[in-house]
């Protein structure tokens, strides 16, 4: 159970201009500016669910994942997780929590992996038939094998993805919190990645909460979705019931004989028509598909239909540009 | 507490295994380590070839007063040198890392920045010290030789905690400042000679600010029987008393973590 009731977190930032002369100056007086990376953000999440979080650069991802670590300590407000606030009570915290920070390897980089796993487990002080039963369940499911003997550098970012992740979840954390955990990895390892993901949270009830930018990971993964924007939670609900709030959301692209024919008034029309072609986007709330369809089939010969509904990734662009983030 | 220091001594192997992994390049540092304290030795020994004496003390009692300066500088340079690791470990949020094990912080960073290749610099060190030992014509007693471990005990403490010092600045600025050195590297040099030689005001900032009068001349003047009383042969211990501001700085530093980038 997460609990964020209320955070704020500020940062000063010392404000500099470029050139050697503001360097000097700024070497005895700064000026600060303040940068308000969370405001009065509050959410909950249950045990067993999968949140994914997203939002543009900079717009406090990050901060909010490191609060729920215990990393960072807001200004105002409280955090909870699992009956404890993580920055007051950062060992005990940390001891029931996975992280994975897609761009920051927690592996030892010189020495095989076995030898990185062996130290999490004395760090986490993980009891050793518990460790023996995770990492050969976890070398499965990951088909970690082989890598296992490999030092770090050797490997390439998908096989160290893996390795990263499969080493979060030695000490059976109840919560995982992965920053962009597929961040640079190539489409096999990314459906690796996730399908594994999915099947932690259906068997061992794990509770996840991803920031990505990748949108297919949230497809894929979460039913919930936190849009956070300049510091604060715009839309918390399921990825459906936020594609519902793009109005015309529906794309049709129509294949049709002769001249261009006129639009339904419901209709706006999103590329010029060409050889025959023509775009339209409608809201299916206030225009079926079907009348869409229709309409089209009395005013021309139409050859071929296609609906497509707003892909996720121009959904969230959409969103960022209604809230002008 | 045993499981602890297994858990410490695994992260020392875990270091000791990386470094090996560059065979050639740890055994020539350390040996590089070995060779340049020898420079500084020599300085000391030629310097005595010209003159008898440094402000009352001789040869050899500069030579003990270099060799426990040495040993505390190993000691807590090989802990507390991996600390410089700080301002990169701050600017790119890899302390992040390091928040997030149930372990304490301090121990998670010296732990495994551990420089072994200081051993060279400690076995020179205890080199010099067993010359020393006879050279410096102090009539060894038990309770001296407890005073003189202290002050190699002490001493290392001293000086890990000026690394930490250092390093804490850093979470203020974000960045190292070489000139900072000089309260490292700076209080090993001046640390070789008694520190009287100095002068009187000197003497008193080594005493009261940092401490190291209180591992050196103090103790030194008790082993020489220059001075008398528990307060010479106890005045490493009163050192100590450096780890609260330096401990205070590095929580203020830790609280005052801002982390970096996503």
């Amino acid at each position: 159970m997460i609990e964020f009731t209320d955070i704020s977190k500020t940062y000063r930032v010392a404000k500099r201009q470029a050139g050697m002369k503001h360097a000097v100056a700024s070497f005895f007086s700064r000026e600060y500016s303040e940068i308000h990376a969370l405001q009065n953000v509050s959410f909950s999440i249950d045990d067993g669910e999968m949140v994914g979080y997203i939002g543009p650069n900079g717009a406090g991802k990050s901060t909010t994942i490191k609060i729920m670590c215990g990393i960072l300590t807001p200004d105002a407000g409280t955090c909870v997780v699992n009956g404890r606030i993580p920055y007051r009570e950062r060992v005990r915290h940390v001891r029931e929590i996975g992280v994975v920070f897609g761009q920051r390897s927690q592996l030892w980089w010189d020495v095989p992996v076995m030898d990185s796993f062996d130290l999490i487990r004395d760090i986490y002080r993980v009891d050793e038939a518990l460790y023996r039963k995770n990492v050969a369940e976890l070398t499965e499911l990951l088909e970690l094998g082989e890598l296992l003997k490999t030092p770090v550098r050797t490997l390439s970012l998908g096989q160290r993805m893996r390795c990263e992740i499969a080493a979060s979840l030695l000490h059976d954390p109840k919560v995982l919190f992965l920053d962009e955990p597929t961040i640079g990895l190539d489409a096999v390892s990314k459906l690796a990645v996730r399908a594994f993901i999915r099947r932690l949270n259906e068997e061992k009830k794990t509770t996840v909460v991803l920031t990505t930018h990748d949108m297919q990971d949230i497809e894929a993964l979460t039913e919930r979705v936190l849009l956070i924007g300049r510091g604060s939670i715009l839309s918390d609900g399921r990825l459906e019931d936020l594609k519902k709030r793009i109005p015309e959301r529906k794309t049709m692209v129509i294949e049709y004989q002769g001249a261009p024919p006129a639009l339904h008034p419901k209709m706006t029309q999103a590329e010029h028509p060409s050889d025959g072609r023509m775009t339209v986007r409608f809201d299916p709330s206030r225009l079926s598909v079907s009348t869409a369809i229709a309409h089209f089939a009395a005013h021309t010969t139409l050859l071929d239909v296609s609906v497509s509904d707003i892909s996720t990734e121009e959904m969230v662009a959409k969103l960022y540009q209604e809230y002008r983030l | 507490m045993v499981i602890a220091m297994k858990l410490y001594w695994n992260y020392f192997l875990m270091e000791l295994k990386s470094q090996m992994q560059y065979k050639a390049s740890f055994f020539l540092t350390a040996l590089g380590q070995f060779i340049t304290a020898f420079t500084t030795f020599f300085g000391i020994r030629f310097l005595f070839d010209r003159i008898h004496g440094v402000d009352r003390f001789t040869y050899g009692q500069v030579l003990l007063c270099f060799a426990v300066i040495m040993m505390s500088f190993a000691l807590g340079e090989m802990a507390g040198g991996g600390l410089a690791v700080f301002p990169d470990l701050l600017r790119e949020g890899e302390l992040d890392r390091i928040l997030v094990r149930p372990r304490s912080i301090l121990l998670q960073i010296v732990m495994p920045n551990m420089d072994f290749s200081r051993l060279g610099l400690l076995a020179q060190a205890l080199l010099v010290l067993c010359a020393a030992i006879p050279a410096s014509k102090v009539a060894w007693t038990p309770e001296k030789a407890l005073v003189l471990l202290l002050m190699v005990l002490c001493g290392s403490v001293i000086f890990f905690c000026l690394f930490l010092l250092v390093a804490s600045v850093a979470f203020f600025t974000l960045q190292s400042f070489e000139f900072l050195n000089i309260f490292t590297y700076g209080m090993r040099d001046f640390g070789r000679y008694p520190l009287s030689v100095y002068g009187e005001e000197m003497l008193k900032l080594l005493t009261f600010v940092i401490p190291l009068a209180l591992i050196q001349y103090y103790p030194l003047l008790y082993l020489l029987d220059q001075a008398e009383g528990i307060r010479y042969a106890a005045a490493p211990l009163f050192s100590l008393l450096f780890v609260l501001p330096s401990a205070a700085l590095y929580r203020l530093g830790v609280r005052n973590y801002k982390s970096a980038g996503s």
